[in-house]
């Protein structure tokens, strides 16, 4: 091992010492990991059921979503907020916007 | 009996070929090499294959990425995937691996400029379905880590899980996903804060997990190959308050290895 | 020196023997993950589940987790969607390979695929679309059959398509082009008889007649499902193999037509969206589980008479 190196073994094993006692007592988490935690029991449920995606029935038959050359330019097109973006903070302080621009 | 109408010489046009000139481009007339019965009309007829194509890998991408919909709403989702499937249909008949380039889609899609975080959102969910169909191998647990030699430990070596991915974001894309993935009610989120995110599945359920300060440098360098040291030296000069300590918990819990060896340059 | 820090338990490395009962005679359902709880959880069907080959393409995961679990208690059909047997373009290998190792794993009852295509050159269109009924067609669709058949090592039951359009250029109809099909690729069929009748109210020909045309002698399953009603370009009906509803009357009748004639013929309500509760999906198999008791009780006594 080259003399530069800054990590021991002596550090990583009492690193390691450590962070297999606190698996072991599944010790308390710091208040980020706790909330990761959470957020990662969420996506349990919705591992469970995810439904298979390659299907042999046919789709909505004849409505337009297929055929319309409708596209969205400028504001031709009003989006309809119906989603959380509006709750998301972005950086410069603005909501999240749908709005066609 | 079925209708006598086939009197038609054979147009000698390749039916695939035609077809797929026209499915996905809806100013295009339907082929003329079809018809309904006794040889009438068949452009609404026609009409049902379009919409089956294109409704089908709309619904493809939403199933892919419910949260990116939850935050857009429907309507704005699918008028976004629209353009994509058009423009990107899939090359591999497993839909689960459709809508790789969705999130690059959505970083240059004029109308989600307001929601700059989004794509990194996108890059979180794509990896959390990745990690949900990868192979299954036991992930190298606290016990099999115990044994290794301490004096051993600066050369230790990992091998990934197949179902591990690192994200890195400038954004909270961690945050407003996992907000995002149920539908539960969403308080107001900081999208400033940027966030790292581990995703694994170190048993049946996929976790996405936010990384504390240097462990996806420490991470990044392990998974790469390189040695425990080393990876512990990147993440220091990364972020010098980087705890070693709790990187070993994250990697050990996470699941995020299957093995690990030492000592093959004595 | 070498240390390698490996992982105990490979849970990939026992590979489940199954058990392998007949499905003949029996009825069954579409296997949907929202029911995977109530399936396991109820008393166990007599039927047999059918699940969509591509949807445990996957290397690994909670789908094979689930599927070796109903695996371990019921006999499985094994229903590809994608294999694009009529597309003029050569199979994908890699797409056989997949579908080889899927057969291979879970050992299925019954293996299926249509008789349509979804890719051409490389995209995919996640659709059945439909083919020219020609003489060139037919020798595609045969050597797509042998290669496929030879991948996985068995015969596949080839299913009629619901169509919406025809071609000009066909010079055969369905029931000619799949009888011609059964004779040199001997492959089975499946005869989905919702199929029949969507295409039948399409085309404005009868499925009675298909029906009458159709070599039930090669039939390993039968389809039912639900359909959708909506209208052409005249305005005239025009059917769509929805299978997010119950099976029509008109369609229950058609298969007591079949189910006379040919008694055994394992049967599957299919049910991909709208899908209702388990038990619901569970009366329509019963339905069809009578209409076939039924039938068998029939054979067997005009068999003794």
């Amino acid at each position: 091992m080259s003399a530069k190196t800054v990590i021991t073994s002596f550090v990583l094993a009492s690193a390691l010492s450590s962070a297999l006692v606190s698996i072991a007592a599944a010790g308390p988490l710091s208040s980020a990991e706790v909330e990761a935690a959470k957020a990662a029991k969420k996506e349990k449920c919705f591992g469970v059921a995810l439904k298979g995606m390659n299907d042999c029935a046919a789709g909505p038959g004849t409505t337009c979503q297929g055929t319309s050359t409708k596209d969205f330019q400028g504001n031709s097109w009003k989006f309809v907020a119906g989603g959380t973006c509006t709750s998301i903070t972005t950086p410069d302080g603005k909501h999240g916007s749908l709005t066609a621009m | 009996m079925q209708p006598d109408l086939f009197r038609t010489p054979p147009a000698g046009g390749d039916y695939a070929a035609a077809f797929s000139a026209t499915l996905l481009k809806p100013g295009r007339e339907a082929p003329t090499l079809i018809c309904g019965p006794a040889g009438k009309a068949a452009a609404k007829r026609f009409a049902v294959y379009r919409n089956n194509v294109t409704v089908s890998l709309i619904d493809a991408l939403a199933a892919v990425y419910p949260a990116v919909q939850r935050i857009t709403g429907g309507e704005f989702f699918r008028a976004m995937a629209r353009f994509h499937v058009r423009e990107t249909p899939p090359s591999s008949p497993l839909l689960f691996e459709y809508g790789r380039d969705f999130p690059a889609f959505i970083a240059h899609y004029p109308y989600a400029g307001a929601m700059p975080w989004l794509a990194d959102v996108a890059r979180v969910e794509r990896a959390w379905l990745d990690a949900y169909h990868a192979a299954d191998t036991a992930p190298l647990g606290a016990s099999d880590l115990a044994r290794a030699p301490s004096e051993r430990l600066p050369v230790l070596v990992f091998s990934p899980h197949p179902t591990t991915r690192l994200l890195r974001s400038s954004y909270a894309a961690v945050t407003i996903f996992a907000a995002n993935r149920t539908d539960g009610p969403i308080e107001e989120i900081d999208a400033s804060e940027a966030e790292d995110a581990l995703i694994t599945r170190p048993d049946s359920e996929v976790v996405v997990r936010r990384l504390a300060p240097g462990q996806f440098e420490f991470l990044s360098a392990l998974m790469a190959g390189q040695e425990l040291g080393k990876a512990t030296e990147a993440a220091i000069g990364a972020h010098s308050d980087f705890d070693i300590g709790m990187a070993l918990m994250t990697l050990i819990e996470s699941g995020a290895c299957t093995s690990a060896t030492c000592g093959e340059n004595t | 020196m070498t240390t390698e820090l490996t992982a105990i338990a490979d849970r990939t490395s026992s590979a489940p023997r199954f058990p392998a009962p007949s499905v003949a005679g029996l009825a069954g359902t579409s296997c949907k993950p929202q029911h995977l709880q109530a399936i396991l959880a109820g008393p166990k069907p007599r039927g047999f589940f059918e699940v969509h080959a591509e949807n445990y393409m996957g290397a690994g995961g909670p789908p094979h987790r689930a599927l070796e679990a109903i695996r371990r208690d019921h006999s499985i059909s094994l229903h590809g969607v994608c294999m694009s047997i009529g597309a003029p373009q050569p199979l994908d290998r890699a797409h056989l390979a997949r579908f080889r190792a899927l057969v291979q794993r879970y050992e299925p009852a019954l293996v299926s695929e249509h008789l349509a295509w979804s890719t051409h050159g490389n995209t995919f269109f996640n659709d059945l679309l439909p083919l020219p009924y020609t003489e060139a067609t037919l020798a595609t669709v045969c050597d797509h059959l042998d290669e496929a058949q030879e991948a996985i090592g068995r015969p596949l039951l080839l299913e009629n398509p619901s169509t919406y359009v025809l071609y000009r250029e066909s010079s055969m109809s369905e029931t000619d082009f799949i009888r011609a099909v059964v004779r040199r690729a001997g492959c089975g069929l499946l005869l989905d008889v919702n199929n029949v009748y969507v295409s039948a109210t399409n085309h404005g020909f009868s499925a009675a007649q298909y029906l009458a045309d159709f070599p039930l002698e090669a039939v390993g399953e039968i389809h039912l499902a639900g359909h959708a009603e909506q209208t052409d370009d005249e305005d005239g009906p025009l059917l769509i193999d929805s299978h997010d509803r119950p099976v029509a009357d008109a369609v229950w009748a058609l298969f007591e037509s079949v189910v006379v004639r040919a008694p055994a013929i394992p049967t599957l309500i299919e049910w991909d969206g709208e899908i209702p509760e388990w038990s619901r999906l569970q009366a329509e198999a019963a339905a069809a589980q009578s209409i076939l008791d039924r039938a068998g009780l029939d054979a067997r006594r005009s068999h003794a008479a």
